[in-house]
């Protein structure tokens, strides 16, 4: 039993991160209709932005807590840059191109960016510090669920009210509704478009890096290809719930990390990344538009 | 605009550029040392490079805006090769002189070069496949090493258990790959394109990884070695002349290859599929089978990869899951779009660029992926046709002719 809570806890744990770069996804397609290929890198970008601000920190002999704010914040901030800077590059000259252009472009863009990172760091895995401490509290249950495990999901669970806060309530998530149902019409009651295709940007980046700079910890490790797999795990989950959906994202998110770490945990860990492919092929054999999507027909 | 107004934001964007890179390009951190390395140099670096970087790209983008409005005018301009083509007698001397120097190649450049110009040529096959998938039915497959890799492991596991030949395993290889790519594409085709993309890519990843786990079937991340070179009716090479024969083997596929994808573009199922590329609903409208069409374009491309991917394993004589990255896929994707998407001479020379230069800049060579990156990007903003795009067959109007209509 106490195998079963814990590879439980596992999933939820992996599925709090995929959800975090899965929303990513799926608001930039709600919005553009582009699978953003560059997301995972931007993930990774945040994980190495967090890896070198926190070491550079932790040397200078700066406190575990300022060094958790500060390499979180820097990581958020320096993704949501690249995001935007991305978009401005790579998808905005592209947005009225054939549906194939910016998805090249996009590919172009996560493989330059990888090799961006390779070049310029090291193509090492780097060890990344612990930023988490083991809470006393969590002593008797440390066997079953680690003290990471539990400020994922409950970091996972803030995130996502303030973000569905923001899409209910503030004027740029009306915005950001109204793009994604009409982006002409949007235009006409007076939306900067642009304004809120940038915002999209920020907020699945800064999104991404949060669960980069959970994962590196949750791991100890990381290195510039590990955006590539994330990437595509997160977007068989965003595909999974119904891609555009953001609690379809979420819900997506958390049915792939469950089936892999059970899959894993009972199966073989050999398979573990073929069960989310695999995963992936029956959805779009058998649900196309995702557990919680809606179908649409292409109209002429 | 003013030329103050620019310089000030060309220096705003290299500022927000310095910022933009500086966690990483400047500090440097070793964690196990615990030293950290400040390379303020690699930010001037930045900020003297995005500035002239953003005057080029502002340069071409004004240049891709003035080549607009002229096309509009002239119409169409095509470039000097396909004029060479267009007219029989220089196109005569082109490919009399294209012939004689692949015949000559090997007599004259050393066993080497052979080598790497044989690889060279490989690409461009892989590209013409792909080029019918991504080019012609503007399907994007990202998986399409997955096809190269199971005509590889056809040859190597049915030579190594078996010991079949090479030209046996040839259409064997091919039709294995064409029978993957109709298992995978039946579902995946009826959806919107971007879905292909990345189902072909897990695809991809799921063929790649079977391969490394499953070792009593693929032997695993060691590979399989020792598999037979291509025969000549049983005659014996030596190293030296069987890279020779190889080479003169791949001409001959790239020959083969051109020829029937040449023939393909022009016949009732490429004008489908250039069809179906530009309005899919349109193209129903019309009769077309869409799913049809498109699984048969798909299959077909995979079908050069797995020739391809026995020629591979049959020239290198050893395969493993490495050789069957994503990178891979992505190589060959550069190679149709920098090509020209549907241009079969623009794939053939993108193929010989791409492949080519990294061989023989050997310095350059840990920049080729990053430059590989930037030219996708680089080429659907600046110039989405290609090097050498392909030429359509359009119908124009003549002013002169129109007054026939009135006789």
């Amino acid at each position: 039993m106490d195998y079963f809570i814990e590879l439980l806890f596992s999933g939820l744990t992996r599925g709090s991160i995929y959800a975090l770069i899965a929303l990513g996804y799926t608001m930039v397609y709600g919005i553009i209709g582009l699978i953003n290929f560059a997301h995972g890198e931007i993930y990774m970008i945040g994980a190495f932005t967090a890896f070198i601000v926190a070491t550079v920190l932790s040397i200078y002999g700066f406190p575990l807590v300022a060094i958790v704010i500060i390499a979180g914040v820097a990581a958020v901030v320096w993704s949501s840059s690249y995001g935007y800077t991305i978009e401005k590059i790579a998808y905005k000259p592209l947005r009225y191109a054939p549906r194939l252009s910016p998805l090249i472009s996009a590919i172009g863009m996560s493989i330059f960016l990888q090799n961006y990172i390779l070049l310029a760091q090291t193509s090492d895995f780097l060890p990344f510090p612990r930023l988490i401490p083991d809470f006393p509290f969590m002593e008797p249950i440390a066997h079953i669920v680690g003290s990471t495990d539990l400020v994922i999901l409950v970091t996972t669970f803030v995130v996502m009210v303030v973000l569905t806060f923001i899409i209910k309530f503030t004027l740029i998530g009306k915005a950001m509704r109204a793009t994604s149902q009409d982006r002409a019409m949007a235009t006409l009651v007076g939306i900067n478009v642009n304004r809120v295709i940038s915002a999209t940007f920020i907020i699945g980046s800064g999104l991404a890096a949060i669960g980069g700079l959970l994962i590196a910890s949750h791991i100890g490790q990381i290195n510039f290809y590990i955006g590539f797999l994330a990437g595509i795990k997160a977007f068989t989950a965003a595909v999974l719930g119904g891609i555009g959906s953001i609690p379809g994202a979420v819900l997506g998110s958390l049915i792939l990390g469950l089936t892999e770490s059970f899959a894993t945990g009972y199966v073989s860990s050999d398979y573990e990344d073929v069960f989310a492919f695999s995963l992936l092929v029956l959805i779009l054999i058998f649900k196309p538009s995702g557990l919680l999507g809606k179908a649409k027909n292409e109209k002429v | 605009m003013g030329i103050v107004k620019e310089l000030k934001k060309g220096a705003l964007i290299s500022l927000w550029f310095v910022f933009l890179t500086f966690p990483v390009m400047v500090i440097k951190v070793d964690p196990i040392a615990r030293t950290v390395v400040w390379r303020w140099e690699n930010a001037l670096y930045m900020a003297v490079g995005t500035f002239v970087v953003y005057y080029i790209a502002q340069f071409f983008l004004k240049k891709k805006e003035n080549q607009k409005e002229a096309s509009e005018e002239k119409g169409l301009n095509h470039s000097i090769i396909h004029k060479i083509l267009q007219n029989p007698l220089q196109r005569n001397i082109f490919v009399g002189v294209l012939a004689v120097a692949a015949v000559l190649f090997p007599q004259v450049l050393s066993a080497y070069q052979t080598n790497v110009m044989t690889t060279a040529l490989m690409y461009v096959v892989l590209g013409l496949g792909l080029n019918i998938v991504v080019g012609l039915a503007g399907l994007l497959d990202l998986g399409f090493v997955a096809f190269y890799a199971v005509g590889a492991y056809t040859y190597a596991l049915l030579n190594h258990h078996f010991g079949l030949g090479f030209f046996t395993v040839l259409p064997i290889g091919g039709l294995m790959a064409a029978t993957f790519g109709i298992l995978l594409g039946f579902p995946v085709l009826r959806l919107r394109g971007d879905y292909l993309a990345i189902v072909t890519l897990g695809f991809g990843e799921i063929i790649r990884l079977v391969l490394e786990n499953w070792g009593e079937f693929s032997q695993g991340p060691s590979g399989i070695s020792d598999i037979s070179r291509p025969g000549f009716f049983g005659v014996d090479f030596d190293l030296q002349s069987s890279i020779i024969y190889t080479y003169y083997l791949m001409i001959i596929l790239v020959i083969v290859t051109i020829f029937v994808v040449n023939r393909l573009q022009d016949s009732r199922l490429g004008r489908a599929w250039i069809a179906l590329r530009e309005d899919e609903v349109a193209c129903q409208a019309m009769g077309i089978d869409k799913r049809k069409t498109k699984l048969v374009a798909f299959s077909l491309g995979a079908f050069w990869a797995g020739i391809m991917g026995v020629m591979f394993a049959a020239k290198t004589t050893f395969v493993n899951p490495a050789s069957f990255t994503f990178l891979e896929s992505a190589i060959i994707l550069s190679i149709v779009v920098l090509g020209g998407m549907g241009s079969i001479v623009g794939v053939v020379l993108g193929a010989l660029i791409l492949i080519l230069m990294p061989e023989y800049l050997r310095a350059l060579s840990q920049y080729r992926m990053l430059a590989f990156g930037a030219i996708l990007v680089c080429m659907m903003i600046f110039r989405p046709q290609g090097l050498i795009s392909n030429i359509r067959r359009t119908y124009t109007f003549k002013k002169k002719t129109t007054n026939s209509l009135s006789k």
